[in-house]
């Protein structure tokens, strides 16, 4: 346990590093893209909550991504051009629209997650992946917000009515929420909930005779873990000033499992190394091939067969 | 063949990281990956045949052509934007081919005082009342494609039309943008999901609806399947069938065969358009590549030789005014032949009437018949204010 | 009236070529427990190995074989190489394993045969049509697909319940250590049926290659359709994955066919044609989430 915070210590550090080194190389890409990591990194805690604590394989994590995304661009794209959703003329403040972002993809995760829980195994990751699939396709054929060409924002969401223009400020607050999201799950995961979580992983039937309602639990992570989706989407769709139905894909739910599994599921921080390696890997493998998929694609194969316990087993070693 | 191009695009990698000369470096983001991958490909095939034709310059300036795959994720294309306009100093960007790419992409550009050059994706949102200066089009407005079709449909005389697109907004556009120039009656118009396969449930309501004639519009394999499937029904042989340029392009009837005679469709260019340039290109092309041109590659030839005419006022500083001049006085041999830049830099065009035939080696080919509008610009030039 | 037969028609035809999909699919799933991804690219293959095949050959018939071998080496080549290192692990490995399979076989596919859509005819015996009733043709090629459909399904009925392999197969499933005893060995017999997975998959590939688009991709466009059709049978059974495929073969063109007819009734045309699209398009997510909230292990769960 005391490694594991020196990890996260030494992981924060590198994190808060990165702008003062992309300063000093003058290179603000460098902070987009770490900020893409962070964000894709925020995806991958939550759904290792379901994959790596929970046991529940979900393939359509995108979906409250994607959710999140649009609830932001919509609300944005009403407060400055007019019209209304519902009545509603949407707004360009962060703190009301981000919440709302987490608060719709956890309505659809409950939604989803009620649905899809009371399957099991294979049955619960095509569920799931059918049930993304099909509000992927809602947004292509959404013709009022863009459809298939998806949303654009004309500017970034106020934060308490500042600004946040540079890619430096946005960097930190995505950086702030990041390690508030690990803290809180971290929290969650060693509190009660947590230990039911992760006992019914272990045997359902075991928890289930210890009086505790493992579907209610399961249900409460799966709506935790969409609100968390929900606001990486929201941050997401703030960075590129953009939504797009290929934010709900099914490669880009694929994706998020490679990531959880790259960096070590169960392991709380080994999704955040897995975010980052796969985001560096893919841009450097596709800006120097365009046939990147037949390289990217073995080494995928390989993760998944020689490395069960991730990036990070090898990181923290065989200690634990 | 394809390897060549691969280290074309290596070596001028290679020269990048090498050379930091008087090149003006041109980003050509595009789609190489997924199912849309050959439009990529063959416009950047086109592109780069015509660098190498001037010997590694356009207008005379030496260029080098970065090339970067956007997967057709509208988020990876600004990615690669902002990549090359902040550590490549690129300034001129081409290559997208899709709209939701173009749409992510574009504003990143042009806010960064970036000029965009497409060879393809021509959307609304940026043809009418959010026109740029900085912002061209070469191919066509998205509208275009299916005004033509609809001018056609109505030369042909057909009444009563059913037509068919997929339920999304491009679809939507295309049905719009087809009525706009139609005229006559739609009996019906049935919309098709973007993940169908199978369309034997919306033929049999053709076939019941008895129209004169239809128009669809489907994109890459849809739009394959449903002219497989459609000849194979034996609809083909009795009701007529108008479709616009992406629904009948070469690879698309490569790939259908003979299910594709007998279709009519419009397109701005084909391989035997008659002029000096469009001779020169087919035959330069298909020494290069050992394949034909598509539609998309006369689209990155062409887009190519308009930058070529703005770089030749424009010299290597690339002064964006300087190169706007330069673009807008079409100071070129375009392939499609008359072209013209309307006010919002959208072209002013003909389009032809095209259609399937056998070849005298026993392939389908596509033939180009008479013109079927003449000087076509789009519908949202008016809101231009440029 | 005519109209609803050939839609009822179109929907079984449907069915049956989505039942080609999902057979292999789920046969592997059943016996082996594991849950391949990349079975929409075994299909592709087998696809554009026939497709190239014909162009070689100018013949469908040397194509069909040309298709299924391909799909069975490649699908033994996967087996050996990456699934048989999967079998004692989670469900999330195998589904990271034959994510990044995807990946690699669409990009070795662009790279290696090229981008564009491939050229694929159906043989010219099977062109033309059949009046199946009066007033109502059908083309030849269809009728065909459907009765490699029932072919399949009947062969597979009798492959398991009837011969030795099967027996081997369904024993291999639940007890290894009694089926090793017998002197079988478990890792060729996997192998053979992952292969024979893989064959179905491009059987699958081969018969639609004449009426659908063989290209890049092609495998994912299916994969889902095929997921919601098992989840729907039950995974795992062979006589689920025919059900369901009728099932959803049916619902889907039937709502594609009738759904905007249905709400003209009710609304003006225009809108009739949106929301009845918008309808059909989610149509199949709907059935199959109120066949689970009955049956949350499918119409035909495995046993065990």
């Amino acid at each position: 346990m005391m490694r594991q915070r020196g990890l996260f210590v030494l992981l924060l550090l590198a994190f808060i590093a990165v702008p003062f080194i992309a300063g000093a190389l003058g290179n603000t890409y460098m902070i987009t893209m770490a900020t893409r990591v962070l964000i894709c990194a925020m995806v991958a805690v939550s759904l290792d909550l379901l994959v790596g604590w929970g046991g529940l394989v979900s393939f359509g994590h995108a979906a409250f991504f994607g959710l999140g995304g649009y609830v932001v661009a919509i609300a944005a794209t009403h407060a400055t051009q007019g019209g209304d959703i519902f009545g509603w003329g949407g707004t360009n403040e962060a703190l009301i629209a981000w919440p709302l972002a987490m608060l719709v993809s956890a309505g659809a995760a409950l939604v989803i997650g009620a649905l899809s829980l009371r399957t099991s195994g294979v049955y619960f990751i095509m569920i799931t992946l059918a049930f993304a699939q099909m509000l992927y396709f809602v947004f292509v054929a959404l013709k009022v917000y863009g459809g298939d060409d998806g949303l654009s924002m004309t500017s970034r969401n106020l934060l308490a009515g500042a600004r946040i223009t540079d890619a430096r400020s946005f960097y930190w607050i995505c950086l702030i929420l990041l390690a508030v999201v690990v803290a809180l799950v971290g929290r969650l995961l060693n509190a009660r909930f947590g230990l039911v979580l992760r006992g019914a992983k272990a045997s359902e039937r075991r928890m289930a005779a210890l009086g505790f309602p493992v579907y209610r639990y399961r249900l409460v992570a799966f709506v935790i873990a969409g609100a968390i989706a929900g606001l990486a989407g929201a941050l997401w769709a703030n960075l590129g000033r953009f939504a797009a139905p290929d934010m709900l894909s099914w490669l880009r739910s694929g994706e998020f499992l490679v990531m959880v599994i790259l960096g070590g599921s169960a392991s709380l921080l080994g999704p955040v190394l897995g975010a980052a390696v796969f985001l560096i890997l893919e841009t450097q493998l596709a800006a120097h091939t365009e046939h990147w998929q037949v390289i990217f694609g073995p080494l995928v194969v390989l993760a998944a067969l020689y490395m069960p316990m991730g990036l990070w087993g090898y990181v923290r070693g065989r200690s634990s | 063949m394809r390897f060549k191009s691969l280290a074309l695009a290596g070596a001028s990698l290679l020269a990048l990281t090498m050379t930091a000369s008087a090149q003006v470096k041109i980003g050509f983001i595009t789609t190489l990956s997924t199912p849309g991958g050959y439009l990529g490909e063959d416009a950047r095939d086109g592109f780069l045949l015509a660098v190498n034709e001037e010997g590694g310059k356009l207008g005379g300036v030496p260029v080098q052509v970065l090339v970067e795959d956007d997967q057709l994720k509208p988020a990876n294309g600004k990615q690669i934007a902002e990549k090359w306009l902040e550590s490549e100093k690129v300034k001129l960007f081409t290559g997208v081919i899709f709209s939701n790419v173009s749409i992510a992409t574009v504003p990143t550009i042009l806010e960064a005082g970036g000029i965009f050059v497409s060879p393809n994706a021509g959307p609304s949102a940026f043809s009418g009342k959010a026109c740029n200066k900085n912002y061209y089009v070469t191919s066509w407005q998205n509208d275009n494609l299916h005004e033509s079709a609809g001018a056609l449909a109505k030369k042909l005389g057909y009444k009563r039309m059913v037509l068919l697109a997929p339920n999304y907004p491009a679809g939507k556009d295309a049905i719009i943008g087809f009525k706009r120039t139609f005229g006559g009656e739609v009996i019906e118009e049935i919309y098709t999901s973007l993940d169908q396969t199978d369309f034997a449930a919306e033929m049999a309501r053709v076939r019941a609806a008895k129209p004169d004639a239809v128009f669809q519009f489907h994109p890459g394999g849809q739009g394959i399947a449903f002219l497989k499937q459609w000849a194979q029904s034996g609809l083909k042989d009795q009701v007529p069938m108008v479709v616009a340029s992406p629904s009948l392009e070469q690879k698309i009837v490569a790939s259908v065969g003979d299910a594709a005679i007998g279709i009519a469709g419009t397109s701005h260019w084909n391989g035997d358009l008659p002029n000096e340039a469009n001779k020169a290109f087919v035959k330069a092309f298909v020494a290069k590549y050992n394949r034909e041109p598509t539609v998309y590659a006369s689209q990155g030839y062409d887009a190519a030789k308009l930058i070529a005419s703005g770089l030749k006022t424009s010299g290597e500083k690339l002064d964006a005014d300087a190169f706007r001049s330069g673009m807008l006085k079409v100071d070129a041999k375009l392939v499609r032949g008359n072209f013209k830049f309307n006010n919002n830099q959208h072209p002013i065009q003909d389009w032809y009437e095209i259609k399937a035939v056998k070849g005298t080696d026993g392939k389908v080919v596509l033939q180009s018949g008479a013109k079927v509008l003449e000087n076509h610009a789009d519908a949202y030039a008016k809101d231009c204010a440029l | 009236m005519t109209l609803v037969l050939e839609q009822i028609l179109n929907g079984l035809q449907f069915g049956l070529t989505l039942f080609l999909l999902a057979a292999g699919l789920t046969l592997v799933f059943g016996i082996m427990g594991v849950i391949n991804l990349a079975h929409g690219s075994l299909y592709m293959m087998g696809a554009y190995a026939a497709a190239l095949g014909a162009q070689w050959t100018g013949s469908f018939w040397l194509a069909l074989p040309i298709g299924l071998l391909a799909a069975f080496a490649i699908g033994v080549g996967v087996e050996l190489l990456v699934m048989r290192r999967l079998y004692g692990r989670d469900h999330l490995a195998q589904v990271l394993a034959t994510f990044g399979l995807i990946l690699f076989f669409n990009g070795l596919l662009a790279w290696q045969v090229g981008r564009a859509p491939l050229l694929m005819n159906g043989p010219e015996q099977l062109a033309g049509f059949i009046e199946v009733m009066p007033g109502l043709p059908y083309p030849i090629y269809r009728l065909a697909v459907m009765a490699v459909g029932v072919l399949v399904a009947v062969g597979l009925w009798y492959l398991i319940a009837r011969t030795r392999m099967g027996m081997l197969i369904r024993a291999g499933s639940t007890q290894r250590e009694m089926v090793s005893a017998l002197g079988v060995n478990i890792a060729q017999l996997f192998t053979l049926v992952f292969g024979l997975g893989a064959l179905l998959a491009g059987l699958a590939g081969v018969m639609v290659g004449p009426i659908r688009s063989v290209q890049i991709g092609m495998g994912e466009q299916v994969l889902i359709l095929t997921f919601v059709v098992i989840v729907v049978g039950g995974v795992g059974s062979v006589r689920g994955a025919l059900a369901g495929a009728l099932l959803i073969g049916l619902s889907d063109t039937l709502g594609r066919a009738f759904a905007p007819s249905l709400l003209k009734l009710w609304m003006s045309g225009a809108l009739a044609d949106g929301l009845g699209a918008a309808l059909s398009s989610v149509l199949v997510y709907l059935v199959m989430a109120m066949v689970l909230v009955v049956r949350p292990r499918g119409l035909f769960p495995m046993e065990g």
